[in-house]
């Protein structure tokens, strides 16, 4: 895990109150990279958002690092998927597979994201990041 | 002020739970007689109806066809123009799947700019397969049917069939469908109302009403899920081809052929939700109670309260028809997502909905990704309103 997810995570189990949870978020999401509009093509839409969801998965120059980059149209995702970055990128498959997405929401108070009923594409997110994982192991 | 105590009380869900539903326009809470008519079924009553001899299914029988009665009472018709369906969107699909021999290639079918996708996908699927075309009547950017435009479009195109809701599910509006529908007749189109939307809050008098379809859906009006209806003028169903065949909807069968029942019968084969219907029965006795007789003005000043106090806060922007309207509310707040706004009101445990509440057409029209609806129903109070408004003020405090 990255030093600055497991900062972002300390940081973040210390708010109680969900107005807190919230504003860091949305916090987050202002510094999420943004993707160019080249690259927010239907191609990389994730499908079944409410939002507009653009997502790419690769690996850096080593080769065996991941990057995922994304954005959206809503804050609220764009603060999510900064939170699976910060979670993601920079392992290898061998170490990502070592994490587990869903009880890290867990234990950030924010597993209802990950809930199929939300159409915020968190969930499909975390299961495109896994399949690639799978297919390049 | 009015209040609502008497009907909230008769709502468990009420008691239950905490969240403040505001999504009355997806479906209705139940009340307890209607929760307790299921129960009674599945505990005193089950029997398969229309067959067998037994003192026992004539009874179920009874019970059962005494909801048509009730329903066509309710809607000032008779027992046989109703045909049990499992919701609105079947009741449409039932008629546009059997109505292909009136429709020919280049024929008009007319819908407005602000149906439900339900009333609208069925219609493009009837014109891919004829070679009909589909036409739109048109809204002003409110998103207000324009009326002058669409009685002009009506008897201009003359088209063979037109499809058009009662309220919309999306921005509340009351269509005046009596006008529409005599514009229609008019030009002897077919016609088909859907009232999935205005029958919780109007009733509609099918009778002077001079459609030859209307159709609901019985979880929007405190029923079960799982029944709607179609509702059709007498002659009207002879219009419509066999739609599904099986047991019920057959007079004598042999392994050459067979002769179909006539009338509603036609349409209602295998075994029907029996005990859905004897449920939709009680929401109906609710309906008509006096407690709800009172209760239409409540409503209406609740909505007004609403939108007064959405009014109030800077960067709102509405939608809709605010006069002619069932008490629904569709919202953004400046331009943020409707989804932003929608999460942070849910962690408050405010329920409403987000998104393009299955218009998509209607949203693009408005220039908007979707809204926030809020859709009242004789339950909410005051209260529920204050805490919505409380909520969406500490939301945009967040988003700001
Ligand atoms: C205007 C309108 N028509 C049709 C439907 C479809 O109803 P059902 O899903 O119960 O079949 C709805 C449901 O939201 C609606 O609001």
């Amino acid at each position: 895990m990255t030093e600055q997810y497991l900062n972002l995570k300390q940081n973040f189990i210390s708010k109680n109150a969900w107005q807190d949870k919230y504003r860091d978020i949305m916090l987050l999401g202002k510094q999420l990279p943004k993707l160019p509009n080249e690259l927010k093509i239907d191609n990389a839409k994730v499908h079944g958002c409410e939002s507009n969801v653009w997502l790419y998965i690769d690996f850096d120059e080593s080769e065996e690092r991941l990057v995922v980059s994304a954005d959206s149209d809503t804050r609220i995702v764009k603060g999510l998927i900064f939170i699976i970055c910060s979670m993601v990128n920079g392992l290898t498959i061998d170490e990502f597979k070592r994490i587990n997405i869903q009880s890290e929401f867990e234990s950030l108070g924010l597993i209802q994201h990950l809930s199929p009923s939300r159409g915020n594409g968190i969930l499909a997110i975390a299961q495109k990041i896994s399949d690639f994982a799978i297919q390049n192991s | 002020m009015l209040d609502n105590h008497e009907i909230r009380s008769q709502f468990p869900f009420f008691s239950h739970s905490d969240f403040i539903y505001l999504d009355n326009g997806a479906t209705t809470q139940k009340p307890q007689c209607v929760i307790d008519a299921l129960c009674h079924f599945y505990n005193f009553n089950n029997a398969n109806v229309h067959r067998g001899v037994s003192q026992l299914a004539s009874n179920t029988t009874q019970m059962y066809e005494q909801v048509r009665s009730k329903l066509a009472t309710h809607c000032a018709v008779k027992p046989d123009q109703i045909v049990w369906t499992k919701g609105a969107t079947e009741a449409i699909n039932l008629v546009v799947s059997s109505i292909d021999k009136h429709i020919e290639p280049n024929d008009i079918i007319v819908v407005s700019a602000l149906e439900h996708h339900a009333n609208l996908v069925p219609w493009q699927e009837l014109c891919k397969r004829t070679g009909a075309e589909l036409r739109v009547l048109p809204i002003n950017q409110q998103g207000v049917l324009n009326i002058t435009a669409s009685l002009n479009m009506i008897s201009s195109l003359k088209p063979k069939l037109v499809a058009v809701t009662h309220a919309s599910n999306a921005l509340g509006n009351i269509l005046p469908i009596e006008q529409l529908i005599d514009a229609a007749k008019n030009v002897n189109a077919i016609t088909l109302v859907d009232g999935a939307q205005a029958m919780q809050h109007l009733k509609p008098n099918l009778d002077t009403l001079n459609s030859d379809f209307y159709v609901l859906s019985a979880h929007k009006m405190f029923g079960p899920t799982g029944v709607g209806a179609l509702i059709a003028k007498p002659h009207s169903l002879a219009l419509l081809d066999t739609y599904q065949t099986g047991g019920e909807m057959i007079e004598q069968v042999s392994f050459s052929s067979s002769q179909y029942r006539q009338g509603n019968a036609r349409f209602e084969a295998g075994t029907p939700n029996i005990a859905g219907v004897i449920g939709f029965g009680a929401a109906l006795d609710f309906l008509n109670s006096e407690a709800m007789n009172l209760q239409r003005s409540y409503e209406e000043s609740l909505y007004q309260y609403t939108i007064e106090q959405l009014k109030k806060i800077d960067g709102v922007t509405l939608y809709g028809d605010l006069e002619n309207n069932i008490g629904t509310v569709s919202f953004n707040y400046k331009d943020e997502h409707h989804l932003d706004v929608a999460t942070l009101l849910d962690q408050s445990g405010i329920v409403v909905r987000s998104g393009n509440h299955c218009t998509q057409p209607l949203m693009n029209l408005l220039g908007v990704a979707g809204t926030i609806r809020v859709s009242l129903s004789c339950y909410n109070s005051y209260e529920d309103i204050d805490k919505f408004i409380f909520a969406l003020k500490q939301a945009i405090e967040l988003l700001d």
